[in-house]
């Protein structure tokens, strides 16, 4: 991978495009077809569950379950995903962007991002990248049913500016995103901007659920970027990992007082 | 190791437990010589500061000698006599640059906790006070070990005793920040401090060091009161006085100057006010008994300041604000930026201005600890500030 300055911008595909506007509607929005069908099923076998149901008590849980399940599906809206704060495009990709002021140059930092292959020690869920070629990579993550991996493409390139890049079509999970690196007011260093989009396996529910499970983009990001700073500001993340406390044994003979 | 240990709500006991070792090559290992039990560790007795666990090592005003250091710390070498700023930072972050120390970027492990509470901001880490501000464990212990050497502790080398330099850890500068917050004109301004604790008893003694004209001291303890009293500062006890009225008395009407709110989330009063107070932190419906700053915003004189080195820590309702709008008051709070009192601080400790040790009541060893935890918090026996020897 070289340093070369240069600019793919032309490449740009509109999904690029749409993840770079901040105004675009972010909630409340439509879920795809097949996730509205299968939601609509099964609210109405719940509904029907809860009205054979002999206890009271499941009568009432499973039928209201059941029929906001229905509902969902009716109106095409998730509530929870609203509740959630969970921001999806008008065609039903979830959206997540944060930002970090980092106190050194854009330079440097572009720098290292666009080391796509050193990019898994940025962000903790990203297994590997793999360049193959100047703009084409192979990226691979975790994912609790197994390793998901998809060919993505850079799409803008503008040094110590701006990184775009998104999956091909029909690879892995389909997602696109982009790093922004503006200049802070003052000698502050350099605002980070990074603005994700991608579409969830599961749809709206999917998302749903791994937000509650902490597997979410968004929680991840906003801690990926914290450590990001923390090692380009300090050299290292603070830790209290492995330090005394009275939840371990302790140990029979106090070497340190030999010292003292 | 010794340690004093967080076993639950209103449980705190000694225990044994591994030495610390170095984490991180910016790390020192110091072995602890004096260490003090601080009003606000109080507020983790009580329970009222989330996010503690059971086996925490509790402590953050504490001074010691250096024993270890990581490779890459610079400044401190083996041996050398360090008081530790209680607060954790990293010297470098932009809030650090700026004297924010207490606001530090970087040296808090879990900001993510910090930020569920009070959006997208954490403060730094602090040494033993619940996992929210880093879960780093504290200084009432034998040994500690002490992240970002470079840039907390201070080197004493002259022949100050603990007793003396002690309190430069936090209390010291925690009551000489919020004097300074009032931007006090010598010889004009009268200033009114609110609780007579440790930090109450530094606010006033600082708020006399820069110049204040008048001093008033309020709370209900009289031991406490004598303390404010033999340096100076005239008092009041609020269960035996109608506290807004006797600081208009003593203010030709004005009301003080300046206020300091040295007492924060668990003030006592009196008053149908702080029966709601306690009634809604019972029912965990809010943390904070606010009793202290309602008296500050409404004995205020017009202009003045509201300073506020107490802890407060989430929702507040029921606040005058009107009284503090049509007033225009400011209010100036926050944790102490330690590190950048230090040095000054102890220029005026060698210069003989000051000598902390006056507030000092008790003297034990870390065995004795969680009965003066409790002695502290029922302010039995005229206890106003404990200092332990963990090698006692």
């Amino acid at each position: 991978m070289t340093d070369d300055p240069r600019d793919v911008q032309g490449n740009a595909g509109p999904e690029v495009e749409g993840a770079g506007e901040a105004s675009e509607p972010s909630t409340g929005a439509h879920m795809p077809t097949m996730e509205r069908s299968v939601m609509g099923t099964l609210g109405v076998a719940l509904m029907g569950a809860g009205l054979r149901s002999a206890r009271p008590i499941q009568k009432i849980v499973l039928g209201s379950v059941g029929a906001g399940l229905a509902a969902m599906a009716a109106t095409g809206r998730n509530p929870l995903a609203n509740a959630l704060k969970i921001r999806q495009s008008a065609d039903g990709d979830t959206l997540v962007s944060d930002a970090v002021t980092i106190g050194r140059p854009a330079a440097e930092l572009y720098a290292v991002w666009r080391d796509l292959a050193g990019l898994p020690r940025l962000m903790t869920h990203l297994e590997r990248v793999e360049v193959l070629s100047e703009t084409r990579s192979r990226w691979t993550v975790k994912a609790p049913t197994g390793d998901v991996s998809w060919e993505a493409e850079i799409t803008a390139d503008v040094p110590g500016e701006r990184l775009a890049w998104s999956s091909l079509p029909g690879e892995g999970i389909e997602n696109s995103g982009e790093v922004l690196f503006r200049p802070a007011p003052g000698d502050r260093g350099t605002e980070l901007i990074v603005r994700l989009r991608y579409r969830p396996p599961g749809g709206t529910t999917g998302a749903v659920i791994a937000r509650i499970a902490g597997e979410e983009p968004a929680q991840q990001l906003r801690d990926d970027l914290m450590r990001f700073k923390r090692e380009q500001e300090f050299g290292s993340e603070p830790t209290t990992e492995g330090q005394s406390s009275g939840r371990e044994p302790a140990t029979s003979s106090s070497p340190k007082a030999g010292q003292a | 190791m010794k340690a004093i240990i967080w076993q639950g709500v209103n449980k705190v006991g000694v225990e044994n437990v591994p030495d610390p070792a170095l984490l991180l090559p910016t790390d020192a290992i110091i072995k602890v010589t004096s260490t003090a039990i601080c009003g606000s560790d109080l507020h983790l007795l009580d329970g009222v500061i989330p996010s503690m666990e059971k086996g925490d090592i509790l402590g953050h005003e504490f001074m010691g000698e250096v024993v270890e250091v990581g490779r890459d710390v610079k400044k401190l070498s083996v041996g050398d006599r360090v008081v530790v700023p209680f607060n954790l930072a990293c010297g470098v972050c932009d809030p650090c640059r700026r004297g924010l120390f207490s606001a530090c970027d970087n040296s808090n492990p879990n900001h993510r906790m910090a930020e569920a509470l009070y959006g997208a901001v954490s403060g730094g880490g602090l040494f033993g006070y619940s996992h929210m501000y880093g879960g780093y464990a504290g200084g009432q212990a034998q040994y500690v070990r002490v992240p970002f050497a470079d840039v907390g502790p201070h080197k004493i080398e002259s022949g100050l005793r603990d007793e003396q330099v002690l309190f430069l850890t936090d209390i010291f500068p925690t009551g000489y920040q919020a004097a300074e917050n009032c931007s006090i004109v010598p010889g004009r301004d009268v200033v009114a401090v609110f609780g007579a604790g440790p930090v109450g008893q530094f606010a006033a003694r600082s708020a006399q060091m820069l110049g204040a004209a008048h001093v008033i001291v309020i709370d209900r303890v009289q031991g406490r009161l004598a303390m404010a009293e033999a340096a100076g500062c005239q008092t009041i006890n609020y269960e035996q006085d109608d506290v807004l009225v006797a600081l208009r008395e003593a203010t030709g009407g004005r009301g003080p100057d300046h206020v300091i709110d040295a007492v924060g989330m668990e003030a006592h009063g009196h008053g149908p006010g702080a029966l709601v107070d306690t009634a809604k932190q019972k029912l965990k419906l809010s943390f904070d008994r606010i009793t202290a700053l309602r008296w500050a915003i409404l004995s205020c004189g017009k202009g003045g300041t509201v300073s506020m080195p107490g802890v407060y820590g989430g929702l507040i309702d029921k606040l005058p604000m009107g009284a503090a709008f049509a007033k225009g008051l400011t209010f100036k709070m926050g944790q102490t930026h330690t590190h950048r009192h230090i040095a000054p601080l102890l220029g005026r400790i060698e210069a003989g201005e000051i000598d902390p040790s006056f507030v000092i009541t008790h003297r034990a060893s870390l065995d004795q600890a969680p009965e003066l935890y409790k002695t502290f918090r029922d302010k039995h026996d005229g206890c106003v500030k404990v200092v332990l020897n963990p090698w006692a």
